[in-house]
């Protein structure tokens, strides 16, 4: 009972606690060891902010850049502009115009691919070893550089379907790219709905296809969503695939046409950083259009966070 | 095994001979029994004994388990329910099932009691409006949700989520309605509300109830099964079990020695 013992003062129990007599062994209270466990406690605290303050910093710093550098690039004439060789009168229209078509073959092609293929390894294929092994060259294809992609696109896309450097070909291509990302969150997504909802649908007579439509699919849906929009947003920001397609950066026509030659906003950026040593003014148009890019990206996020919010079910 | 006195009342299930393994383990063996029309069976046995496991096999619902083996025959309406030509989907819309935890989906009220109607084919509004209040009120609900049709399922308390499982099952016209475990997550109000609920429903469903509270299978039953490590022990009526069992081990189970 009495824990004082020979170490008083340094281990001490609180009076009047009842602890059983009978037991083999005895839970002091251990004064400055729990003084070191708080101080380690807040210690972990504050590196885990840290590292949140590390990431911030970084974003930070670089919107302080471009910032400063896009100041007065940003106006009406360079939203609406055509390019030009003159920096003061260029626009990037043809290259958010370029960015819009390619997401409009993207945001289809991937999401009915993506989650029709995500309901097939989730809910029909057998849970054996075919469909690991399925899963896991998914999950390394989601990883594999996007320079690879972008010569698969030429090669399939570009050359032997004859596309060229189209918005189809590239949009296709980006499709490729983003494909398993969107397929792996839409699998998450599925396997995260509760097995006992399938049960109550089932236990009604249900067949599997209407319990998929009317039960886990709505369930999954701010799942599948939240990563699509994320895998979206990568698409949109992607260079490379599209730079080893051939994609012109002097695009002096809008697109008409899924057919036609297009440019997308991170191009434009990737070719006026390339001549800034010629242009020094190149680097204020590349700052601007990387807030404009940032901004899309921005909005893309904030709709993922907000569908996440809003559809969430708590079970 | 069943009392001869009302032998001649009709059969809603006879099971005969039914096995069952989960892979290796067997987790049925052998067992025979009748459920009878407009009757509460109540399944009782330690954790463990198969219960659950049968049924679940009653409306083939432990075929969603992959590994799940069986044999012999269960008929129902003096049809094998494991024939190739009965359709899991047309047995479980004459049977229905609530669950141990209340598994309302994160719908509305309305939307939830109306998902089986519309499943089959109901699409009219006034109709399945109709459906919803009959059932709600066959399920003891409809006054405390009436206002309020609409609201998320979730917002409900568990013995509501839970009667509200049950109007959803009626909605669909079962002819027999298995529990497992019904009352398991809830308080003892909410308990009482089902148990009185079944006491009911029996005039017009056949109710077989799987219960781990041996107070509750003879408050409700008219029959009771007693399972042990897969065997049915022993099956009768509520009263002889629980007066004067004939096994010794159903004696020591409903006396509490074990279990």
């Amino acid at each position: 009972m009495n824990g004082t013992g020979t170490e008083f003062m340094k281990k001490k129990t609180l009076e009047g606690a009842r602890i059983p007599k009978a037991a083999s062994y005895k839970i002091e209270i251990d004064r400055d060891r729990i003084t070191r466990r708080i101080r380690k406690s807040n210690w972990s605290q504050h590196l885990f902010s840290l590292s949140t303050v590390f990431a911030l910093l970084v974003l930070g710093i670089l919107l302080y850049r471009i910032g400063i550098q896009s100041v007065g690039w940003i106006n009406w004439n360079f939203l609406t502009g055509k390019l030009s060789i003159f920096p003061e009168k260029a626009g990037i229209y043809g290259a958010i115009l370029g960015s819009v078509w390619l997401m409009l073959i993207v945001v289809p092609v991937t999401l009915v691919l993506g989650v029709a293929t995500a309901i097939y390894l989730e809910e029909y294929a057998n849970k054996g070893r075919v469909q690991a092994f399925i899963k896991i060259n998914i999950s390394n294809l989601a990883s594999v550089p996007s320079v690879i992609f972008g010569l698969l696109g030429l090669s399939v896309f570009g050359r032997m379907l004859n596309l060229g450097s189209s918005i189809l070909a590239g949009g296709l291509t980006m499709s490729l790219l983003v494909l398993p990302i969107v397929v792996v969150a839409s699998q998450e997504a599925l396997k995260a709905v509760p097995g006992f909802l399938r049960e109550a649908s089932y236990a009604m007579g249900a067949d599997k296809w209407t319990t998929i439509r009317k039960v886990v699919l709505p369930v999954a849906l701010p799942g599948i969503l939240t990563g699509s929009i994320l895998a979206l947003s990568r698409a949109i920001g992607e260079t490379a695939p599209l730079v080893v397609l051939g994609i012109p950066t002097l695009i002096l026509k809008f697109p008409q046409s899924v057919m036609d030659d297009f440019t997308v906003l991170p191009i434009q950026i990737y070719y006026w950083t390339l001549d800034t040593v010629l242009t020094p003014e190149y680097a204020n148009l590349a700052a601007a259009t990387i807030l404009v890019l940032l901004f899309v990206l921005f909005v893309m996020n904030s709709a993922a966070i907000i569908i996440r919010n809003k559809f969430q079910k708590r079970f | 095994m069943t009392n001869a006195v009302n032998e001649n009342e009709k059969l809603v299930y006879e099971v005969k001979g039914l096995n069952l393994w989960y892979g290796n383990d067997q987790a049925l063996k052998d067992v025979h029994l009748d459920i009878k029309k407009n009757e509460v069976t109540a399944i009782i046995g330690p954790s463990g004994c198969g219960k659950s496991t049968f049924i679940k096999t009653l409306n083939r619902m432990i075929e969603n388990i992959p590994v799940v083996r069986t044999s012999g025959e269960i008929l129902y309406h003096g049809e094998n329910i494991f024939d190739k030509s009965i359709r899991v989907e047309e047995l479980r819309t004459r049977v229905g099932m609530v669950f141990q935890k209340p598994n309302p989906f994160p719908k509305s009220i309305f939307e939830n009691v109306v998902y089986g109607p519309k499943i089959h084919g109901i699409r009219d509004k006034k109709l399945l409006m109709e459906i919803a209040e009959t059932s709600l009120r066959s399920a003891a609900l409809w006054d405390e949700v009436k206002d309020r049709l609409n609201d998320n399922a979730y917002g409900l308390s568990g013995g509501q989520q839970q009667r509200l499982c049950i109007a959803r099952c009626l909605a669909v016209q079962p002819d027999v309605i298995l529990m497992d475990e019904p009352t398991s997550a809830l308080d003892p109000i909410a308990t009482y509300k089902i148990e009185e609920l079944v006491d009911q429903l029996k005039a017009e469903y056949t109710i077989s109830i799987v219960t781990h509270s041996m107070q509750q299978a003879a408050r409700i039953s008219d029959r009771t099964a007693f399972f042990l490590m897969g065997e049915l022990i022993e099956f009768d009526t509520t009263e002889t079990i629980f007066s004067n069992p004939r096994d010794q081990r159903t004696e020591d189970y409903i006396t509490g020695r074990f279990g």
